[in-house]
């Protein structure tokens, strides 16, 4: 019989990994819906078995095919990534929990088995991301992710939406190539691929030219994949075009795998040390993040299109997690990573809420939004809500990262960069009231006036997400604690 | 191109060599150069040889789409499969004590068929992992043909 505790890590990939074929091979609508929705459950309940056994024994290793590592692949669960894989999984299940209404709607019927097994492959892709302790299959699980997320994009109703999926294909294939790039440079120089044996082989000290052009590339390769400000053209498309569904699972969890990705190619094999010290990465993070915050934040205010306008403010949001990284300490570190979870959370709530809006409106542009408040309360309110957390309002989850990104920016003796966090919120208040505006003190557009409320089947999952913002913004065992556990485990390890 | 007699006939002959051919890097992947994605573009050449040679309409009644699509699904279900069934089956540890295996764990697969040899969970195992890459780029490639072929053209 399978001891089940043992097999948890792999588990958490292969039963997607599994299911996803079976949904092709089952075909049909409500069957290969039930299996999905199943199976994203028993993910999310296993990566918290996970977390929890991290918490209690330290981090968890399994070879995969028993070969001993660093020979072959292991995947390694520790504080970070066991945080990372909860709120993944969590937010991978949530959506699917809400997306039956939305996806019928949005999607072909004769479609519906694909884009199951499709939506099953991302969820192992960014999984497989972050769980894995081995360089190469980074590589590989961030194109199972891609590929399939490009597929999700271009089931998006608009002729558009293939033409956007092109443009993240292309963009994010250079990005990926980047990556592969750099890997390939490093396993020159090192002649291992596990990440582990890398950095106990990488002479970051010596390394020369070799060393500093596969840092670059694979720093810029996952910039692209994150979508940091000069690098973020494709994602405003995407996000925009994609089904409803699509845009609140990719917005909720794609870039931050990749946030995750580089912190652990900082942390795990390049050293903070050559990164800042050696390097000015510090420098160009906290300039890149604060250029991207600002000029993201104002391009946001200009959109007619709710979905672009949510699309700009999280190339902005990215930001705030690079600044984190870029503060170099174990409060900043925190920080940003706490704000990936308390993203995940904020943006995948907004966005299903928007989902909510294209279901009964048809359309998310602000003028058919007008005056929807009246007739779609409890959807306008949950916006409302959400759109206090990406402000940071005291109370929400967002006001939380905030604050730990405040105050370590000044321990950091940054004050400048404190002020332009605050001075960049209040750009979020302009687009967010601008929403909020539309939807409460406009005359109902034609369209709003007709809609209905939501189905219980959306609000409900809607309302969990929400209510999730809010609960971490009162008690942050679960999140800031857990993220200062990360990052402390982090600085180290690095050290070591 | 179904007018041309020499482009036809030829193509009938070589067709179930090109499929032989296929099939020997398939099997033979263990042991020398090739394996399962080699022998799969190789299998699929084959298909896509007979449809340009004889239409898109002769070739689907081969290999119907809906059939392909699955093939896809089937060959990585193959390939995982094995991984979990090497998950199911307890590997004999010292002294008869039944060990858990890991994921693709080709020694979870020795026992059962003992006959095959010391190393025949390892034969075994990639074996069919191999046959479920071969599968699917065989499927894989074929549908990429049928993406590019049936287009419409695109009218102005």
């Amino acid at each position: 019989m399978i001891d089940f505790v043992s097999q948890l890590p792999i588990l958490m990939i292969v039963l997607p990994l599994v299911t996803a074929p079976i949904c092709v091979l089952l075909g049909g609508r409500q069957l290969t819906y039930i299996l999905a929705l199943i199976v994203a459950w028993c993910v999310f309940a296993i990566s918290l078995a996970c977390l929890i056994q991290v918490n209690q024994s330290g981090p968890i290793h399994y070879e995969i095919g028993n070969w001993k590592p660093p020979y072959g692949i292991e995947y390694v669960v520790d504080a970070l990534s066991g945080f990372v894989l909860m709120f993944v999984s969590f937010l991978g299940a949530i959506v699917l929990t809400y997306g039956k209404a939305s996806i019928d709607k949005e999607i072909p019927h004769s479609k519906h088995y694909l884009f199951y097994a499709t939506y099953l492959l991302c969820m192992t892709g960014l999984m497989g991301m972050c769980i894995t302790g081995d360089l190469f299959n980074v590589f590989v699980f961030l194109e199972i992710s891609s590929l399939s997320s490009y597929a999700l994009i271009s089931l998006g109703k608009s002729r558009r939406a293939p033409l956007a999926a092109l443009q993240y294909l292309i963009l994010g294939t250079i990005g990926a190539t980047f990556l592969l790039i750099g890997i390939g440079l490093l396993y020159q120089m090192t002649g291992t691929l596990n990440m582990a044996d890398i950095a106990g082989r990488l002479d970051v000290e010596n390394g020369g030219r070799t060393l500093l052009v596969a840092f670059a590339f694979m720093t810029i390769g996952l910039f692209i994949k994150m979508a940091v400000f000069p690098l973020h053209t494709w994602l405003p498309n995407a996000y925009t075009y994609a089904p409803s569904v699509v845009t609140a699972f990719i917005a909720a969890t794609a870039t931050k795998i990749s946030v995750y990705a580089f912190i652990r190619l900082i942390y795990g094999i390049f050293t903070p040390d050559f990164a800042f010290n050696t390097q000015p990465l510090d420098s160009a993070l906290l300039a890149m993040s604060l250029i991207g915050i600002f000029i993201a934040s104002a391009a946001a205010i200009y959109q007619s299109d709710v979905k672009r306008l949510l699309a700009y403010s999280s190339i902005g949001q990215i930001g705030y997690m690079l600044l984190g990284i870029g503060l170099v300490s174990v409060g900043g570190l925190a920080g940003g990573i706490v704000h990936m979870f308390n993203h995940a959370l904020i943006k995948g709530g907004l966005f299903m809420a928007i989902g909510c809006f294209a279901l009964r409106i048809g359309s998310v542009k602000l003028d058919d939004l007008r005056g929807a408040g009246k007739t779609m309360p409890w959807t306008s309110l949950a916006f409302t809500i959400g759109g206090l957390g990406l402000i940071g309002v005291p109370l929400t989850a967002g006001f939380i990262s905030k604050w730990m990104l405040l105050t370590s920016s000044f321990e950091a003796g940054r004050p400048q960069v404190a002020a332009m966090m605050l001075v960049s919120s209040l750009l979020a208040v302009v687009y967010v009231w601008k929403v909020v505006e539309t939807l409460y003190f406009a005359d109902p557009s034609d369209a709003a006036a007709k809609a209905k409320e939501a189905p219980m089947s959306m609000l409900v999952p809607l309302y969990v997400v929400i209510a999730a913002t809010v609960v971490f913004g009162v008690w942050t065992d679960w999140s800031a604690g857990l993220a200062q556990q990360a990052a402390e485990f982090l600085f180290t390890g690095a050290k070591q | 191109m179904i007018s041309f007699p020499i482009i036809r006939v030829i193509t009938k002959i070589i067709i179930p060599y090109i499929l032989l051919f296929a099939l020997y890097v398939q099997f033979h992947g263990d042991f020398g150069p090739g394996g399962g994605f080699q022998a799969g573009v190789i299998f699929a050449s084959a298909f896509i040889l007979y449809g340009l040679v004889f239409g898109l309409p002769a070739i689907k009644r081969v290999a119907p789409v809906k059939v392909v699509e699955k093939l896809i699904a089937l060959g990585l279900l193959i390939y995982a499969g094995t991984g979990v069934a090497t998950m199911l089956i307890p590997k004999s540890g010292d002294g008869g004590t039944q060990l858990q295996c890991k994921f693709l764990d080709y020694e979870a697969l020795n026992h059962s068929i003992e006959w095959l040899g010391p190393l025949s969970g390892q034969h075994l195992g990639i074996f069919l992992v191999e046959l479920g890459v071969g599968i699917t780029v065989t499927a894989v490639m074929t549908m990429v043909f049928y993406a590019f072929a049936g287009r419409e053209p695109v009218k102005g």
